[in-house]
């Protein structure tokens, strides 16, 4: 009995004395990463700290312990104000709109652009696809505003020229074709990119099958619904899952540069929401209890995800 | 280069054009059509724009601009180094894209190796510290608030500094470094090299690839936003950034056509609002320098957009 105490006290001993030797001997790692895990606290945690906010009466210049807690009042207010429902279905839809296309349209994609048997004429579609993606948002509204123009604009230019209208839309300025025109200018951005990583896990799938399948007489089309969408359904999974989680964090940019007064009705998002009632005029406190709404939601709708799929799929990002 | 190559081994070719069913043929069609036109929708508005952007500016008024300009001239493009804003904007947002890209490259290469030790014992910890800041953040307000608190407004650090460390960076350099042999930095330490000496000296040369994907998108990042400056620098004229200054000229003209039965308001409106080449000249000096450098890196930044999307 007595012998094993000790041991076992020994081995403790070791181990302890090997932590501490351990962490000595990885000293120069620990240089490497602590700035940067004090930065990310800083820069990235902090701000959570800021959600205080929201609980508060916030007043600039007043030390945290001298704020008068208000408990819930921002977001009753949040809550009874009727623009916020407006906001907040201008938000969700255009999030899910983005979300619809945004996966089915790089599939579809990547999946014609696979096909293609010219391997110069696949390497420059798939080079120019990537274009878009990288100039900023504030050029890409640039250019959708000018292709919907009503002078001069090619998509008004081409409906005429077909004689689909007689009157050159005005594309910008009604409120009910927004939504589908910041959809339209995110698949017209992002596809190709977004397209890349389905392009790699096609490039995985094993010849053979092809060979297989080919052997038994099954054409293209018949090959891409069996053995290449199978093939990328856990990536499609995985992508799924991630956007749903970024759903509400899809940003206001595109609104924000693509809206305008005469659109407000249907261009306002959340994050603007809190950029024209909150900061705009100072309401800080208010302005945090909408972010802390658009993240709570976010989370939930991940967390929703992930588990309806790990249910019905086995497969889960977390 | 970088595409992701076809799975048809050579001779499939062949047999589809030797006995193409007729579904097949309709599927080809289907293809090659859809491709033409994605390639044309992506292209035809930048070369429109570059069209226009060459073209008389009087002229192009009278509309009709496709991909060729009517009356050639560089008077748009001499004409916009005379704003001063811009010059500025270019000085700036050129600085922030140099200092961002190799701090950003140094700080998520230096932690991404720590990471990527698997004897080190904090890497569970701060890998899961950093993974939750890829989806919680604490939003618009929260974040000016530290700004100001931290007194980063109207400082040209609020560009570098908020975005040093971003975790899918971190996580694209992890991945590559966890592919490369452990043999390495095993020899290298019975050399007597120290852990900082293995990063700088054989793991970041090695690393190029992912390197030159990150720098690609910290590049890109730094390059393209405007958002920060108008947030936080908006007020503060030598700060300004070439996209922020971009957002203004354009944005001048959906609020002056929307207001345009103001006519009191009218002719102040039409001496800010730039001519249509004019603007068009500015959209392609802001876009020219990214289109120039990502073909060349697109064989790493496929591989790289793969490995970050694999591990997070």
């Amino acid at each position: 009995m007595k012998t094993i105490t000790t041991s076992a006290e020994n081995a403790y001993k070791k181990r302890k004395k090997s932590a501490w030797k351990e962490l000595k001997n990885q000293k120069y790692l620990y240089y490497m990463s602590i700035p940067f895990v004090l930065w990310v606290f800083v820069f990235q945690y902090l701000p959570l700290w800021g959600w205080t906010m929201a609980f508060q009466k916030y007043k600039p210049g007043v030390g945290f312990f001298e704020q008068k807690w208000v408990g819930f009042d921002h977001f009753r207010t949040l809550f009874g104000d009727e623009h916020f429902y407006q906001v907040l279905r201008n938000t969700l839809a255009m999030s899910f709109m983005g979300l619809i296309a945004g996966f089915i349209v790089p599939v579809v994609f990547a999946l014609l652009l696979n096909e293609v048997r010219v391997q110069a004429m696949k390497r420059f579609v798939q080079t120019v696809s990537y274009l878009p993606h990288f100039v900023s948002w504030v050029v890409a509204a640039g250019i959708v505003t000018k292709m919907l123009s009503t002078d001069g604009g090619v998509v008004n230019d081409i409906l005429l020229g077909l004689n689909l209208i007689d009157q050159p839309i005005q594309f910008m300025a009604q409120g009910h074709l927004f939504w589908g025109i910041v959809t339209s200018a995110d698949i017209w951005k992002e596809t190709g990119w977004n397209a890349i990583i389905y392009l790699a896990a096609i490039s995985g799938i094993g010849p053979e099958l092809y060979e297989a399948a080919r052997v038994d007489g099954a054409s293209r089309l018949r090959q891409i619904w069996h053995i290449t969408l199978p093939g990328i359904r856990p990536t499609m999974i995985v992508l799924l899952i991630m956007s749903i989680g970024h759903l509400l964090g899809t940003g206001f940019e595109k609104q924000f540069l693509l809206g305008n007064h005469l659109v407000i009705d249907y261009s306002e998002v959340l994050d603007l929401y809190a950029l024209n009632y909150g900061l705009a005029m100072g309401r800080y406190s208010f302005g945090t209890a909408i972010n802390i709404f658009n993240s709570v939601i976010s989370l939930m709708l991940l967390f929703a995800a992930n588990g309806i799929f790990k249910r019905f799929t086995n497969e889960s990002i977390m | 280069m970088g595409v992701v190559k076809s799975n048809a081994p050579a001779g499939r070719v062949k047999q589809t054009l030797q006995a193409k069913a007729p579904q097949d043929r309709i599927l080809e069609v289907i293809v090659y059509f859809s491709m033409t036109v994605v390639t044309v929708l992506t292209i035809y508005p930048f070369l429109n724009v570059l069209a226009i952007s060459l073209n008389d500016s009087v002229d192009t008024v009278r509309g009709g601009i496709t991909v060729w300009p009517r009356q050639f001239t560089l008077d748009n493009y001499s004409l916009i180094f005379t704003y001063g804003s811009l010059i500025t904007g270019f000085k700036i947002s050129f600085l922030r894209t140099v200092i961002g890209t190799i701090a950003g490259l140094i700080s998520g290469s230096m932690l991404a190796y720590t990471l990527a030790r698997s004897d080190f014992q904090a890497r569970r910890f701060i890998s899961i510290f950093l993974a939750v800041t890829m989806y919680v953040t604490g939003g618009l307000i929260p974040g000016f608030i530290l700004m100001r608190d931290l007194h980063l407004i109207d400082t040209f650090a609020v560009y570098i500094l908020p975005g040093l460390v971003s975790a899918f960076n971190v996580f694209v350099i992890r991945s590559f470094i966890d592919g490369l042999p452990y043999a390495l930095q095993e020899s290298a330490k019975l050399d007597g090299a120290n852990d900082f000496t293995i990063y700088w000296r054989v793991i970041l040369p090695l690393c190029k690839p992912a390197l030159a994907t990150v720098a690609l998108f910290l590049a890109v990042g730094q390059w393209n936003s405007w958002f920060d400056t108008y947030l936080f620098n908006g007020s503060n004229e030598s700060l300004t950034t070439l996209q922020y200054e971009l957002m203004k000229i354009l944005q001048s003209t959906t609020t002056s056509a929307s207001n345009s039965q103001d006519a009191a308001n009218m002719a102040e409106r039409m001496s800010q609002i730039s001519p249509e080449s004019v603007k068009m000249a500015i959209t392609i000096v802001v876009t020219v320098p990214i289109l120039i450098v990502y073909p060349f890196l697109q064989k790493y930044f496929v591989k790289g957009m793969t490995l970050g999307a694999v591990k997070s």
